[in-house]
C-alpha cells in the first residue's frame, strides 16, 4: 500500500468564496472513499482541486511520482452525466478512445494496441455492440458505461467518480458498483454519491464534506457517526437492507 | 436549361459558380462546429460587430473586408476573454458587442463623405460580383480550414465534446478554443461578400441542419454539410439568375425550402416503416460480437 495523493490543510473555492477550508486526506492505492455530503457543501469544489481544475487557496495536494505527468495522467475522471453534451455529434468508440488523449501529442494517432484496449473494455462493459453509433442514441446507462471506458482506458491509478447514479435504473447501479469493487483491486477509487445507503455495502471508509473534510475509516454508517460531523444526507436504500433516515442537521 | 450551362461561357458565372463551392465547404466544417457546440448565437454576435470594420474600411478607404476581418477576429476573442475572466454573462456580453459592431458600422459610413458603394451587397450578399481577390481569400481559407481539420481532428473534437474532462487531461484547451472562434470569425467575414451579413448565418447552420437528419456523427455531419450546402447555392443561384432576385435571399430561400422537404420524406419514410414491422428496426438490429485479437 502506497499513499497516492496528500491533501495538506487545503483551502479552496471561486473569487472571494472560499468553499473548503482545512481539508486534510490521505489517499492511499487500495482506497474506496464514499464522498458525502450536503448539496453545496464543497463536494464538487474538491473533486475540481484533485483534477487541477482549479488552483489551491491555501495548502497544497501532492501526488505521487507516477500520477503526474503529461504522458501518463494516471487519474480516471467521470463527470456526471448533465455536463455532458448529449447530442454532440460523436461515437462511443471516438469517446472511449479520448480517454488516451493525454498521451498523444497534438496530432498523434491511436495505436491498434490502444483500439484493442479500447475494445476490449467496451466489450466488458457491454457497449462493444453500439460502439458506432452516437452518444445521442443512447440511454443514459450506456451513455455511464462509455464514460468509466473513457475514464478507465489510460489504466489510472485513481478513479474519479461523481454523482455515477444519477439517470441510471437500478440494474445499472448494481453492476457499476459491483465492477467498482472489481476495480478496487488495483486502483483506489473516490466515489462521490448522495446515496449513501447503497454504497456503505461496497465502500471501505467515508469522507464527509462539509465546509471541509471529516474522514471516517470503515463503512459502518451510525446516526451518532452522521451526527457528530453535521452530516445531513438523504439516504435511498434500495433492497432489503436495513436502512436509517435521518433528520436534517439544524447548523 | 441549355441557357443556364451556356451561362459558363461567363466569368462573372464561373466565379458565382467557384464561391458557391468554396463557401459551401467552409461554411460546411466551421458550420458542423459552430452546431455541435452550440454556438451560434456566439457567431451571430461576430457576424454582426464585424459591420463596424466594414464601415471603419469606407471612413479610411481601405478593403471593407479586411476592416471586418479585424473586427471579427477581435470581437472573437473578445466574447471568448469577457465571458472567461469578466464574469460578465455570456450572452449579455455578445448581445453587447453585436449592437456596438452595428452601431460603429454606422457611425463611420454616415460620417463618410459623399455616398457609401456597394453597401448593399456587404448587407445582403452578392455571390455575382465577387472579386477575384474575394476568390483568392475564399480559396486561402480553405485550403487552412481543411488542412486544420485534417491535421488536428482529434484535438477538435476532444476539446469540443467535454471541456473539463480535456482540461484535467492537460489538453490545450485555450488554445484551441482561441484557434477555433478565429477560424468562426474569418470564415463568417470571408462569405458575407457572397450571401451577406443578414444571412451568413444560414449558411452555416441550416446544411447542418438538413445533415443532422442523416447522421450523427461529426465527420459525416460535415460532408453532408458541404453537399447540401452547395447542392442549394447553386440552385439558389439559378434562381437568381432566371427571375432576377437577390442571390444571397434565394440561396437561403433553397436551402430551408430543401430543408422542409426532406424533413417531411424522413417522417413520412418512419411512418411507412412503422406501419410493416412493429418492432420498429428488431430485424436490421445485428450487432457486432467483439473478438480480441492476437496482440
Amino acid at each position: 500500500m502506497e499513499s497516492l495523493v496528500e491533501i495538506r490543510n487545503l483551502s479552496a473555492g471561486y473569487g472571494q468564496n472560499i468553499v473548503l477550508r482545512a481539508v486534510n486526506l490521505t489517499i492511499q492505492s487500495s482506497d474506496f472513499i464514499g464522498v458525502i455530503g450536503p448539496n453545496g457543501g464543497g463536494k464538487t469544489t474538491l473533486l475540481k482541486a484533485l483534477l487541477g481544475l482549479i488552483p489551491p487557496m491555501a495548502g497544497e495536494i501532492n501526488f505521487e511520482e507516477s500520477m503526474t505527468g503529461g504522458s501518463a495522467h494516471r487519474i480516471g475522471y467521470l463527470p456526471q452525466i448533465n455536463n455532458i453534451d448529449r447530442k454532440f455529434p460523436v461515437t462511443v468508440f471516438d469517446v472511449v478512445r479520448s480517454g488516451l488523449m493525454s498521451r498523444k501529442r497534438l496530432i498523434g494517432r491511436y495505436s491498434s494496441a490502444e483500439n484493442e484496449r479500447s475494445n476490449g473494455l467496451m466489450n466488458e462493459m457491454g457497449i462493444f455492440g453500439i460502439r458506432h453509433k452516437a452518444i445521442g442514441e443512447l440511454s443514459g446507462g450506456q451513455i455511464q458505461r462509455a464514460l468509466l471506458c473513457r475514464a478507465l482506458v489510460n489504466e489510472p491509478r485513481l478513479l474519479i467518480l461523481d454523482e455515477p447514479n444519477t439517470y441510471v435504473d437500478n440494474r445499472f447501479e448494481r453492476e457499476l458498483y459491483e465492477k467498482l469493487k472489481f476495480l478496487n483491486d488495483k486502483l483506489a477509487i473516490l466515489l462521490v454519491s448522495h446515496d449513501l445507503g447503497t454504497i456503505s455495502t461496497y465502500v471501505k471508509s467515508y469522507a464527509c464534506v462539509n465546509g471541509s473534510l471529516h474522514y471516517h475509516s470503515g463503512n459502518a454508517v451510525t446516526p451518532e457517526l452522521l451526527k457528530s460531523y453535521e452530516c445531513p444526507i438523504q439516504i435511498i436504500s434500495h433492497g432489503d437492507i436495513p436502512h436509517t433516515v435521518l433528520h436534517k442537521h439544524i447548523s | 436549361m441549355h441557357s443556364l450551362i451556356a451561362l459558363f461561357n461567363f466569368e462573372f458565372f464561373r466565379n458565382a459558380f467557384l464561391a458557391a463551392f468554396m463557401a459551401s465547404l467552409t461554411c460546411g466544417i466551421i458550420g458542423t462546429y459552430i452546431v455541435s457546440r452550440r454556438i451560434v448565437f456566439i457567431s451571430g454576435g461576430i457576424t454582426h460587430a464585424s459591420f463596424g470594420g466594414i464601415g471603419m474600411g469606407y471612413y479610411f478607404g481601405i478593403d471593407p473586408i479586411l476592416g471586418a476581418v479585424g473586427f471579427g477576429i477581435l470581437s472573437a476573442l473578445g466574447i471568448e476573454l469577457f465571458t472567461k475572466k469578466a464574469n460578465l454573462r455570456e450572452d449579455s456580453a455578445i448581445a453587447m458587442l453585436w449592437s456596438l459592431g452595428m452601431a460603429i458600422g454606422i457611425i463611420f459610413i454616415f460620417i463618410t463623405p459623399g455616398y457609401a458603394p456597394n453597401l448593399m451587397s456587404y448587407l445582403f450578399g452578392n455571390i455575382l460580383t465577387v472579386s477575384k481577390n474575394d476568390l483568392l481569400f475564399l480559396l486561402f481559407l480553405s485550403v487552412f480550414i481543411i488542412g486544420f481539420f485534417l491535421i488536428f481532428y482529434r484535438m477538435i473534437i476532444f476539446v469540443s465534446f467535454d471541456e473539463e474532462f480535456a482540461l484535467t487531461n492537460n489538453a490545450p484547451v485555450r488554445l484551441f478554443n482561441s484557434l477555433l472562434i478565429s477560424l468562426v470569425a474569418l470564415t463568417i467575414v470571408l462569405n458575407i461578400r457572397v450571401v451577406g451579413i443578414i444571412l451568413v448565418m444560414s449558411l452555416l447552420t441550416i446544411p447542418q441542419a438538413i445533415a443532422n437528419l442523416f447522421t450523427k456523427r461529426f465527420d459525416v455531419m460535415i460532408f453532408y454539410s458541404i453537399a447540401f450546402g452547395f447542392l442549394g447555392s447553386v440552385i439558389g443561384l439559378a434562381i437568381s439568375y432566371l427571375y432576377d432576385i437577390p442571390s444571397g435571399a434565394a440561396i437561403i430561400f433553397t436551402l430551408v425550402v430543401l430543408y422542409g422537404l426532406i424533413k417531411i420524406l424522413f417522417l413520412l419514410v418512419r411512418r411507412a416503416n412503422t406501419a410493416t414491422s412493429p418492432v420498429r428496426g428488431d430485424s436490421v438490429n445485428k450487432e457486432e460480437v467483439y473478438k480480441p485479437k492476437a496482440l
